[in-house]
């Protein structure tokens, strides 16, 4: 297991280089610059800025001195936040994009597997149909057209919830936008999970189960839910992708302060450093999640060995 | 008054009949046969007694058990019966078991469900029921895994699982077919000795099997029966054609004789080995310097049980695997090791037949695509006309006529996919057919009739068969000549007969006993041979079979004999005592 951490971060690497070369190449690639604004700057004052910044070396030396900085921890300043580093605005707003994430997948779990089990346990009824019907409804809407909807019905008419923000609200003002996030996931997850569990009751091993006059509680939780969640699980990978860049979305259009927010008002403004850093730093947490995932499939299936 | 009581059963599935007007009993303590070929509903007789059935089945007529109208029975109360009254062991052990939980968890789940034990007493129980059926160091095996286990051993803690609750009546669906034959033998041995107080329906496609441990049999054909009574009567005196037919497949063992004494040999391998990567350092030695050959028109068997070789060998030869040592001459040149090493006329001449029919064909394939593929990556510029008359040859070659073409795998029997398998082998009219356990997932009958067609189409054509196979009723109906596998090495080869007639190795001679006879005066499976075969990353020093062997002797562990010709006999035998009369005379 530990070899296997190992082995897996060592992997990494190679895939994390490459991201920061690509987001790198990509963001200079984008016209304009940090900088330029509508009243032209003098030249030399231009000039200083750049120099100040290290800007006006050749683009190469500028990419190893960056990959030189996250190497020691260092994302550099921000250019658009003038009296903060990346690494401080990453650690201000992170902590907001992860309670909304990270409720938004408890949420989408919770629903998604109860409500996949329910319809798998009735196949082909009202019930299911319905279930599936609804999920399939969930995927092919985007978040970006659920959340505006779900802020005119909730927010709007109703007025049940704060539709931003900004102001009081407390808990209440989390709802709309986890349920927002959590929503297309969900779909996925209730259909993997109806699947996945249709496909273990047809199997022998749950035919020799029901012959052994299991009631059927132990038969779902002992024999069957370990080997229906494995579509689940192995699903969680993209699922966190989708939660983190569904969050983008989300933070804007609910306007949260949050590193989905700040991630795109750096891309508006050209500021390098932030646009990077918060690109290192979502490719390093997804690989760290997906390496999490893939040793809870080795718990989850003992045929499963990590080497 | 009896314990089941079955009164004009019949199972349908919309407009089919898979079980009609089926009416039996089964008395306290009696051992019943039930036999027939696949799809003559014996399965489904089971799983209606059972309450298994799926709910498209409708069911009519009665099921009782021990007076009680088992179908009038609500899901609580069936449950209730079943494990402690009634209990059933299925076909294929790597299936019932549910590879996701331990042993441990899967034998006490039924006795908290039963409340016959709970905690560190289920423990107990569920230990003591793997002591029971001989499962070695029951204690560890709780904790295991059922992937972590051998078939034999998963269908003996299929066994113990079934027994937990002390059934009064024990179904066995075909308890031994997905087993090799010695581990065959020791399952039925076990069957008959834990059964004290159970009472045995026993179904099975093999007559071997109901032969020695059932006083009577019942015989069906599509969803009726045909035929009951003793099983020394049915035995001695079969009255339906289905009977008689099956009774046919478990005797035939005739065999033609070689073709005459052509020296060149289509295919020899020599000195070939086969080793797969185990874990960090360790090398899996499948295959230890193997040596054999094989003429044109001839039919060589390789047996052994699993895990002796048998298929890494078919795998080498078709360069499936690239083998570690030797090599492999075919029609007078050295074959490439593996198929990218060989050229695409040569692969054409060397075709391969997998076991498992339904896994080898394309779902989403008709018949007559999937006969033609070979043709238009062989032949590509066949016209159309021509490949249709060619695949339809091949067809007509294994039985199946054009009807068949335009169905779909999942539309064909087992026996059609295994013959449309077939067909698309030998389509490109192939030198060589190699069949790995090509008719081992077939009923009797249906093996018989396919054996049949491969003879012929040999006859015509001349075609070389290498036939890798468990079963040596299967193997004396179609080989010539016949090599014996144990742990990567020949320990026997020669021709069929005097190989089978007269077994000079004590792993071949022990092979033979505990194939099951299908005539009940004699008893049947005779189990010569303990244990299972050892780990292949850890072989027995000198012999390899010294552990297993009843004649072992200190040079037996010391050094290890090599496979040779005995006193002018057509055949070769890797054993110090091979022809030490005692050995050869001495009954198994």
């Amino acid at each position: 297991m530990l070899a296997f951490t190992l082995r897996r971060l060592l992997a990494a690497i190679p895939t994390l280089f490459l991201v920061v070369l690509g987001a790198f190449l990509l963001v200079r690639a984008a016209p304009g610059g940090p900088f330029d604004e509508e009243r032209v700057l003098p030249a030399e004052l231009e000039a200083n800025l750049l120099a100040a910044y290290h800007l006006d070396e050749p683009l190469p030396t500028q990419f190893l001195r960056y990959v030189g900085g996250v190497l020691t921890g260092d994302f550099g300043p921000s250019y658009g936040y003038r009296d903060y580093t990346v690494g401080q605005l990453i650690a201000q707003a992170f902590p907001l994009s992860l309670m909304i994430g990270g409720l938004a997948m408890l949420l989408a779990l919770a629903l998604g597997i109860s409500a996949g089990a329910v319809a798998a346990l009735r196949p082909n009824t009202a019930l299911d149909r319905g279930v599936m019907a609804l999920s399939m409804t969930g995927i092919s809407i985007p978040v970006f057209v659920i959340a505006p909807l779900l802020v005119l019905a909730f927010g709007v008419s109703l007025d049940w919830l704060p539709v931003g923000w900004s102001g009081s609200g407390g808990i209440s003002r989390l709802v709309l936008p986890v349920v927002a996030l959590a929503l297309p996931q969900v779909a996925h997850i209730a259909r993997l999970t109806r699947a996945g569990l249709i496909e273990v009751l047809e199997s022998d091993y749950i035919r020799t189960a029901r012959a052994q006059g299991l009631p059927t509680s132990t038969l779902l939780l002992v024999h069957a839910a370990r080997p229906a969640l494995v579509p689940v699980l192995s699903y969680l990978g993209p699922a966190i992708a989708g939660i983190l860049t569904g969050s983008v979305v989300i933070e804007q259009v609910f306007g949260i302060p949050g590193l989905g927010q700040f991630f795109v008002n750096g891309a508006l403004n050209r500021d390098y450093t932030l646009v990077l850093g918060i690109v290192v730093f979502y490719a390093t947490l997804i690989v760290l999640l997906n390496l999490a995932v893939d040793i809870l499939y080795a718990t989850l299936d003992p045929r499963i060995r990590l080497t | 008054m009896s314990l089941l009581e079955v009164d004009a059963l019949t199972v349908r599935y919309g407009a089919d009949a898979v079980v009609d007007d089926l009416s039996f009993a089964l008395e306290p303590g009696e051992a019943l046969g039930l036999v027939g070929e696949s799809g003559s509903g014996k399965s489904q007789t089971a799983l209606a007694v059972m309450g298994l059935l799926p709910a498209t089945a409708a069911v009519g007529g009665s099921i009782r058990f021990a007076g009680t109208d088992l179908r009038g029975l609500g899901r609580k109360a069936m449950n209730r019966l079943r494990s402690v009254s009634l209990a059933i062991v299925f076909q294929d052990p790597s299936l019932a078991l549910n590879p996701y939980l331990t042993i441990g968890r899967q034998l006490t789940a039924i006795l908290h469900a039963h409340d016959l034990a709970r905690g560190p007493d289920a423990l107990a129980r569920a230990e003591a029921a793997l002591a029971d059926v001989g499962l070695p160091d029951p204690r560890r095996q709780l904790a295991a895994y059922p992937h972590e286990l051998s078939g034999g051993m998963r269908q003996r803690v299929m066994i113990a699982a079934a027994l937990l609750g002390k059934p009064d009546l024990l179904i066995a669906d075909e308890p031994t077919t997905a087993l090799d034959v010695t581990v065959q033998a020791q399952i039925l041995e076990l069957l008959d000795r834990l059964r004290d107080h159970t009472s045995l329906l026993l179904i099975t496609h093999d007559l071997g099997v109901i032969a020695g441990h059932c006083e009577r049999m019942l015989v069906m054909e599509s969803g009726r029966l045909v035929e009951s009574g003793s099983t020394a009567t049915v035995f001695r005196a079969p009255e339906h054609a289905a009977t008689q037919a099956l009774i046919g497949a478990a005797t035939d063992l005739a065999v033609d004789s070689p073709p005459a004494g052509d020296s060149d040999f289509l295919m020899s391998a020599d000195a070939l080995s086969v080793g797969y990567p185990a874990g960090r350092s360790q090398r899996l030695a499948a295959v230890r310097e193997l040596s054999l050959a094989l003429r044109r028109g001839e039919t060589l068997a390789v047996v052994g049980e699993s895990g002796s070789g048998k298929t890494s060998v078919a795998r080498a030869l078709c360069g499936l695997v690239a083998p570690a040592g030797g090599s492999v001459v075919f029609a007078g040149k050295r074959l490439g090791a593996t198929l990218a090493e060989r050229d695409l006329g040569l692969k054409r001449r060397i075709q391969l037949v997998f076991q498992d029919p339904a896994g080898s064909l394309s779902p989403g394939m008709k018949v007559a695509e999937i006969v033609a593929e070979p043709l238009r990556v062989h032949e590509p510029g066949l016209a159309r006309e021509e490949v249709r008359r060619r695949v339809e040859a091949a067809l007509a070659d294994v039985g199946l006529g054009p009807e068949y073409l335009g169905r779909y795998p999942h539309e064909l029997s087992g026996g059609q996919a295994q013959r449309t398998a077939i067909a698309r082998a030998l389509v490109l009219r192939p030198e060589l057919l190699v069949c790995d356990e090509a008719v081992a997932a077939l009923d009797g009958s249906v093996r018989a009739r396919l054996l049949a067609r491969l003879k012929a189409v040999q006859a015509n054509t001349g075609l070389g068969i290498l036939f890798i196979a468990h079963d040596l009723a299967v193997v004396r109906q179609i080989a010539h000549r016949v090599a014996v596998m144990y742990l990567g090495r020949i320990v026997e080869a020669g021709e069929t007969d005097a190989v089978f007639g007269n077994p000079r190795h004590p792993y071949t001679r022990a092979l033979i006993d505990a194939v099951p006879v299908p005539d009940p005066l004699r008893p049947a499976g005779r189990n010569s041979l303990s244990g299972e075969i050892p780990s292949p990353l850890a072989p027995p020093s000198g012999c390899a079979f010294h552990p297993r062997c009843r004649w072992s002797e200190p040079r037996c562990v010391a050094g290890r004999p090599a496979l040779e010709r005995i006193g002018g006999e057509p055949r070769r035998v890797a054993c110090w005592r091979a022809e030490d009369p005692e050995l050869v005379t001495t009954p198994g």
